[in-house]
């Protein structure tokens, strides 16, 4: 009771107090209230919403579009039956594993590692042209390397200056050369994140273990990688869903094609549900796209332990 | 250096000799990392500047201003890029402040549903936008607002907001609690306080998650391209996309030149404020619940 008289002067100190008082609690929270509109609204309504459509035949035009009726698991069925959904799905997983997981990550660690060792005007160059792949607008990522790769690009002419042939390589290797842009414009925010965790650390650790005749490569993973391991599981979470969802920079470079074999999951879903119109199944799609997400959190989640949470 | 090691024992000597050689190992890997991470960049700059730009990347015969003579016109250029800027401006002012206020009490007080709240807020800032359009396309339809510049901006505004609140509350951790004290002694109330103590003493971290919310959206294709239809009200980053369909044959210096004009806002803003940009990263690694 005498945290609640304090209370109407000054903010009591947070480990103090507790939430006796449900009047003073609203009160506390009244400034979350714009941000919670807008999250209800704009997030959780399209989520729930999208739990029902998924259910539906709802479409944009033909049967389901006048009337909107339950098809229960339909759209489901339909889906794992349908080879281009499992191809999109492979494809989601390779982009999202090679460009993502492996390629960002790795890099991105490199990076950081490096640059704590270099000159600081190195540090300095390279900092800004990683990141400023980062900054640039998706679209105009996709075009950059469109005409990097394309048949009459950049690349083959300088293959041809070594007297190699050209390739198209965005018909010859569409997921690898669409998984080596998202690589180039992803991999900032690894290294931004592996730089700010590195910062953190106490460099006596490191010094002492030197001294001890630990190797570099023994340093960094016995030592490193263990005092840093909750950022790496962090940024593996963050990078594997950011990567999960790209769409403009794939839709620019390649559309999913030729054919659809570069079509991952939400080039897919976005055909489904606005070139041939159907909502519905479109949003089931979707749903299991997220359903790929959520098991990904819940992996890395497991990985961790409890105590880093 | 093997032969070196036995020998020398542990002085200052040996480790600095090999610091050095370490400092220039990293230095020239990164130099080239930095090079190839350069060259699909070279192309628009050197086709921006050619009349007769192709594909490949070549040294443009006679520089000229023509291409960007060729998109500076309100139809090409200011009108989309204005359209960015009401757009996403618009929905960076409101993710802020937003977050601002609701990073306030997330940071000063604790209660039962502070934790699950902000787990919550961290699963959001990793949902996939792209999985969820479809539904927020079909929501727009029915309730009239497709094509809607605020609407488009209030929903680009909540989906970055989990990030931001996350980072701004994280930021706001570090300001010590003494100065609020006594302004709430003299009575001020909690938005007073946030306004005229806790957010300019927070300045740097505020003008970190102003810059990454607006960068987001200004890059943002996909929203766009799904909730605004008409011609007069795209962002560049759709009308970029539906350059080559408006003028027949693509005019790949003119795509140059105006991929150029896009990216300039935000790459102004990365020199401005990109020195800061490490501290977000310190700010997002701490997560404390």
């Amino acid at each position: 009771m005498a945290a609640v008289a304090e209370t109407s002067t000054m903010p009591v100190d947070p480990r103090r107090s507790g939430n006796s008082d449900p009047a003073r609690t609203a009160r506390r929270g009244m400034p979350l209230l714009p941000a919670l509109v807008l999250l209800l609204i704009f997030m959780a309504g399209p989520v729930i919403y999208s739990i029902y459509l998924a259910f539906t035949n709802k479409a944009v035009r033909g049967e389901g579009a006048d009337s909107t009726s339950m098809v229960g698991f339909a759209n489901f069925t339909e889906a794992f039956s349908q080879p281009d959904f499992w191809n999109a799905m492979w494809l989601t997983l390779v982009f999202t594993v090679v460009s993502g997981v492996i390629g960002q990550n790795v890099l991105g660690m490199a990076l950081a590692l490096l640059l704590r060792k270099c000159a600081a005007w190195v540090s300095w160059i390279t900092g800004t042209v990683v990141i400023g792949a980062w900054i640039i607008p998706e679209v105009v990522a996709g075009y950059l390397w469109y005409t990097f790769l394309s048949g009459d690009g950049s690349l083959n002419k300088v293959f041809g200056w070594f007297g190699l042939g050209p390739q198209d390589w965005l018909i010859s290797a569409p997921i690898v050369a669409v998984s080596f842009a998202n690589i180039w414009r992803g991999t900032a925010f690894s290294m931004l994140t592996y730089s700010a965790a590195l910062s953190q650390l106490d460099p006596e650790v490191e010094e002492s273990a030197a001294i001890d005749g630990a190797g570099p490569m023994r340093r960094f993973w016995s030592i490193t990688v263990p005092l840093i391991r909750r950022s790496i599981m962090t940024n593996l979470l963050l990078t594997t869903l950011q990567t999960l969802s790209v769409f403009g920079l794939i839709f620019v470079m390649t559309g999913g094609g030729p054919g659809t074999e570069s079509q991952t999951l939400p080039l897919y879903m976005y055909e489904q549900a606005f070139s041939f119109g159907q909502l519905g199944y479109g949003t089931a799609v979707a749903l299991l796209l997220l359903l790929v997400g959520g098991v990904a959190a819940l992996a890395y989640l497991k990985v961790l332990p409890k105590e880093d949470l | 250096m093997s032969t070196e090691a036995p020998a020398l024992p542990r002085t200052a000597k040996r480790p600095r000799s090999r610091e050095a050689a370490v400092k220039t190992g990293s230095s020239g890997i990164l130099l080239i990392v930095a090079f190839l991470f350069c060259i699909p960049l070279v192309w628009v700059i050197l086709a921006s500047f050619d009349k007769n730009a192709s594909l490949a990347v070549s040294w443009p015969g006679s520089p000229t201003f023509d291409n960007y003579r060729g998109v500076l016109n309100e139809k090409t250029t200011y009108r989309p890029i204005w359209n960015s800027l009401l757009l996403c401006g618009g929905g960076t002012i409101i993710t802020v402040v937003c977050a601002a206020l609701a990073a306030y009490p997330l940071s000063r007080y604790r209660s039962r549903g502070t934790r699950p709240f902000l787990m919550t807020i961290i699963f959001a800032s990793g949902l996939p936008i792209t999985a969820i359009m479809i539904p927020v396309y079909a929501m727009f339809v029915q309730v009239n607002l497709i094509d809607s510049m605020p609407a488009a901006a209030a929903f680009l505004a909540a989906s970055s907001l989990p990030y931001a609140i996350f980072l701004m509350k994280n930021f706001m951790d570090g300001v010590p609690h003494e100065l609020e004290e006594s302004a709430w002694t003299e009575g001020a109330g909690m938005v007073r306080t946030l306004w005229s103590i806790v957010l300019p003493l927070m300045r740097p971290g505020t003008a970190v998650v102003t810059m990454l919310t607006f960068v987001g959206m200004w890059g943002n294709f996909f929203v766009p391209f799904m909730l605004l239809l008409s011609p007069d009200k795209l962002p560049a980053a759709v009308s970029l996309f539906t350059f080559s369909s408006q003028y027949g044959q693509v005019q790949y210096g003119q795509l140059a030149a105006f991929s150029i004009l896009y990216s300039l806002p935000v790459a102004l803003l990365y020199l401005l404020l990109g020195r800061r940009l490490r501290d977000g990263f310190v700010a997002a690694g701490g997560v404390k619940g």
